[in-house]
């Protein structure tokens, strides 16, 4: 608690912890690049600089609030200042901004264009770098890059991977993965929150919209589009509607006058993954196996259990997201029912989220080769196309969603929000644990904004111990207490996303990002509260699609249609290391050192492999090699011989090692 | 790909585990880690850093960001050689240029290249060496050479040549 001055106005603060957050409540709109509050602070774009009287110039965003404190923001020397800094990083960035992916919603343009920058006084860079489009998800152009670190220290302190980082040094530093690789070959999970902080184009969202429009154009291709439940609460951001304003309606009239045939909910697959996921659950719970259940609809969280937790990749609900559920049902029966070939069938979704453009190219969601789902737009890349086909969104009539995959409940509504699949999860599972009817269907305890949110819940007397998470960071800590055998739970939802699919990299660019992502999770709970139905077992279409095509939750069908199963992924590509000197050998031995099997103690038994081999006489005839991640990580230490996969090696086996290879040298004998 | 087994008795895996256990996989150890493999291989090889990011639990892309900003670390193999020539300000004035180029042509080394093929010479700039009064400086490895001229410098390398059996 205390006061300051700041421009000759007294401003009291309690509790900011640096006097940008003081100046900004103050109404005073203060330019930053490299601030987020939900970030580390950096102090490295100084254009929060303010003089304080007896201090001189301090950047504001680490200067703690002091009682007393007398602030200046806009002078003469400070106005300089930033204009200098900003006429500099607009000398090192490639200003081609009618081209740029983020014309418009660039922070640096908005600089230029608030400080009146109409010349900058220094050269251009003569070498441009390489745009690296690797990643099916994002773009990454270093061209564009002003190096504030949002993205760096986004991937590391909110998702905890950190596959970005700053390299090399003076007027030669980049952001980049390791090694200067491209981001499609290190442990990217595709969520996209880097380019979701970037204030330029620098990283952005890849578009799919000419692939878009080319399915439209094409006379014989029925184009078929699911909208998840997160877009409608934020595409009219776009075209000047409050976030959190459901226009749902709008969406599904705008579709068909671009050139959609048929506009169906992704919430309807919501709602089939409730009814898979909540049997799945109870049956689990009840032989307590594989508990805790990971849910599974978000793909960053997936590829994340993958790459980091193999030996957790059994508790993945095996629940294909609804996206892909949806995919599935559509080109499975839909096609069947309506006479058109799947090839013929162009299944796009219109998505929050830019992971899942990543999870519809995943060979697990493909028969001969054709996707289930054929092509992922964002949020972002779908309003592109409405103001590219000149539509004034915000007056048109609402229509409703075609049938039968255009009826959700709400409870598959606010699956796009943190806690809304476990909400819509214990809706069902109390009717079918207790079997009587849920009278109060909201479940505060699974709602609010904390990062993790552990729950426990009585259903019919039996507890059931739930976490919600958010951010991967914080599911990371979880999984790590869980190891540790801190914690125990029964059913964890995680979304990698702050706020869950509402804060997703594809939905509409924000610079006050935590305030509008909880504005439009509000909006799907208000959704839910206008639905009829809330529950996502009283859905009559899916009801009736059960009948017609599944039979029943679980069933051997459902689990062709719509589960599927995951396995272990390499972090990273890359050589593996020769440890001795026989390049030509005739056998090869590789002795994975990935993660886990390195933690499983790969390195001690390579070290006795080596030992071994040279005892018995085969050095030569040997070429040893620590490759890393052979991507069988659970079944780890993971030995290869030449082409042959050996599992679960320890100490103990490695004469059954020396044995193949003595059986591999008789053989090339005789 | 690294280079074999270091002797016979140890592999380079043995060896880096060693390294990484006597320092500690706490992020401060990462640098002096670093410098053993610098001084052990000459540079740093991409699949060591990795292994080294897998041994500390640290982010690849971390451990690439501080082996790329010094300039005591390499990630090309270096020559056995290292030829520092320095271009600060006083070395600068008193033609240190001209040696460098001399030095350039003596050894061969074109397109850029700071190490010749062969691996004996790496040729690199400096700002300054704190030895002004000998300007221009130019060191080998450990030690140090005042006042080079570009004939100078190949008379240096000429008696490297001999001593490596002239066969560059």
């Amino acid at each position: 608690m205390g006061s300051m001055i700041i421009d000759g106005k007294t401003v009291e603060f309690n509790g900011e912890t640096n006097i940008l957050q003081v100046i900004r409540k103050a109404g005073i709109d203060l330019p930053t690049f490299c601030y987020h509050s939900e970030l580390s602070v950096y102090g490295a774009c100084r254009m929060c600089i303010v003089e304080v009287d007896g201090r001189g110039i301090n950047a504001s965003c680490h200067t703690p609030p002091e009682e007393g404190m007398t602030i200046k923001t806009n002078t003469m020397e400070l106005r300089k200042i930033r204009r200098n800094a900003l006429e500099l990083l607009l000398a090192n960035h490639n200003r081609e901004c009618t081209t740029c992916e983020r014309n418009s919603t660039c922070k640096l343009q908005d600089l230029a264009q608030r400080f009146g920058v109409r010349d900058v006084r220094f050269g251009e860079r003569d070498v441009k770098a390489p745009i690296d489009t690797s990643s099916p998800a994002l773009v990454r152009d270093p061209n564009k890059c002003i190096l504030c670190g949002d993205c760096v220290r986004m991937c590391k302190e909110v998702q905890g991977i950190g596959v970005l980082d700053f390299a090399n040094r003076g007027s030669k530093m980049v952001v980049t993965p390791a090694f200067n690789k491209s981001i499609g070959d290190v442990d990217c999970v595709n969520c996209g929150q880097c380019a979701a902080v970037c204030p330029t184009g620098a990283l952005v969202v890849k578009s799919h919209v000419d692939k878009a429009w080319e399915a439209i154009y094409d006379q014989k291709t029925t184009v078929v589009v699911q909208v998840a439940p997160a877009v409608r609460v934020a595409i009219g951001e776009e075209f000047g509607i409050t976030g959190g304003r459901s226009t749902i309606g709008q969406i599904a009239t705008a579709l068909r006058q671009i050139g959609a045939d048929k506009v169906f909910d992704t919430s309807f697959a919501a709602d089939l993954t409730v009814l898979e996921e909540s049997r799945e659950f109870i049956e689990r719970f009840s032989e307590k196996k594989n508990i805790p259940q990971f849910t599974s609809c978000c793909p960053a969280w997936v590829k994340f259990v993958e790459q980091y937790y193999p030996d957790y990749m059994d508790h993945l609900s095996s629940c294909r997201s609804p996206q892909q559920m949806f995919g599935s049902i559509v080109k499975r029966y839909y096609a069947r029912e309506t006479g058109i070939a799947r090839e013929d069938m162009f299944v796009i979704s219109v998505m929050p989220c830019t992971a899942k453009k990543f999870e519809a190219e995943r060979d697990e969601f493909k028969i001969d080769n054709n996707p289930d789902v054929d092509l992922v737009l964002t949020t972002q890349e779908l309003a592109r196309m409405i103001k590219e086909a000149g539509i004034d969104f915000a007056e048109l009539e609402p229509t409703s969603m075609d049938m039968p995959f255009g009826f959700a409940t709400g409870a598959g509504i606010i699956f796009g929000v943190t806690g809304g699949v476990s909400e819509a999860v214990l809706r069902q599972a109390h009717e079918v644990i207790s079997k009587k009817e849920l009278t109060n269907v909201v479940f505060k305890e699974v709602r609010g904004q904390a990062g993790v949110r552990a729950v426990e819940t009585q259903i019919d007397g039996i507890t059931v111990r739930l976490a919600i998470v958010h951010g991967l960071a914080n599911a990371g800590r979880l999984l790590e207490q869980m190891k540790a055998g801190e914690v125990s739970y029964d059913l964890v939802e995680v979304m990698a996303c702050p706020g869950g699919c509402v804060g997703g990299a594809g939905q509409p660019i924000s610079f006050s990002a935590s305030e509008i992502r909880s504005e439009r999770g509000k909006g799907l709970y208000r959704e839910d509260q206008l639905q009829q139905l809330h529950k996502a077992q009283q859905n009559p279409m899916l009801n009736d699609f059960y009948q017609k095509w599944l039979q029943s939750p679980g069933s051997a069908e459902a689990h062709e249609a719509l589960h599927t199963h995951y396995g272990s992924r390499r972090r990273i590509d890359g050589e593996a290391i020769s440890v001795n000197e026989f390049d030509s050998a005739p056998i090869e031995i590789q002795v994975c050192v990935g993660t886990s099997c390195y933690l499983k103690g790969s390195v001690n038994l390579l070290k006795l492999l080596t030992k071994k081999i040279k005892d018995e006489g085969y050095e030569e005839q040997v070429k040893l090699r620590a490759a890393f991640c052979c991507q069988q990580c659970a079944g780890g230490p993971m030995v290869i011989i030449d082409d042959k996969v050996i599992g679960k090696v320890s100490g103990d086996r490695i004469n059954e090692i020396v044995q193949l290879i003595k059986d591999k040298l008789r053989v090339s004998a005789s | 790909m690294t280079q074999a087994a270091l002797s016979n008795e140890v592999s380079v895996l043995d060896w880096l585990s060693s390294v990484i256990e006597q320092h500690g996989t706490k992020p401060s150890s990462l640098i002096p880690i670093l410098q053993e493999v610098q001084k052990q291989h000459r540079y740093l090889p991409e699949e060591l850093l990795t292994y080294i990011a897998t041994a500390m639990n640290l982010s690849p892309a971390t451990v690439y960001g501080v082996a790329t900003f010094y300039a005591q670390f390499s990630l090309a193999p270096k020559g056995k050689y290292i030829i520092k020539v320095c271009d600060g300000t006083a070395c600068h004035v008193r033609k240190a240029m001209p040696v460098y180029e001399a030095l350039r042509k003596r050894v061969r080394l074109v397109d850029g290249k700071s190490t010749t093929d062969n691996k004996r010479y790496t040729v690199e700039t400096v700002s300054c060496l704190g030895a002004c009064g000998l300007a221009p400086v130019v060191t080998i490895n450990d030690r140090v050479y005042g006042q080079v001229t570009p004939d100078a410098i190949c008379l240096i390398i000429d008696e490297l040549e001999k001593e490596e059996g002239d066969q560059a």
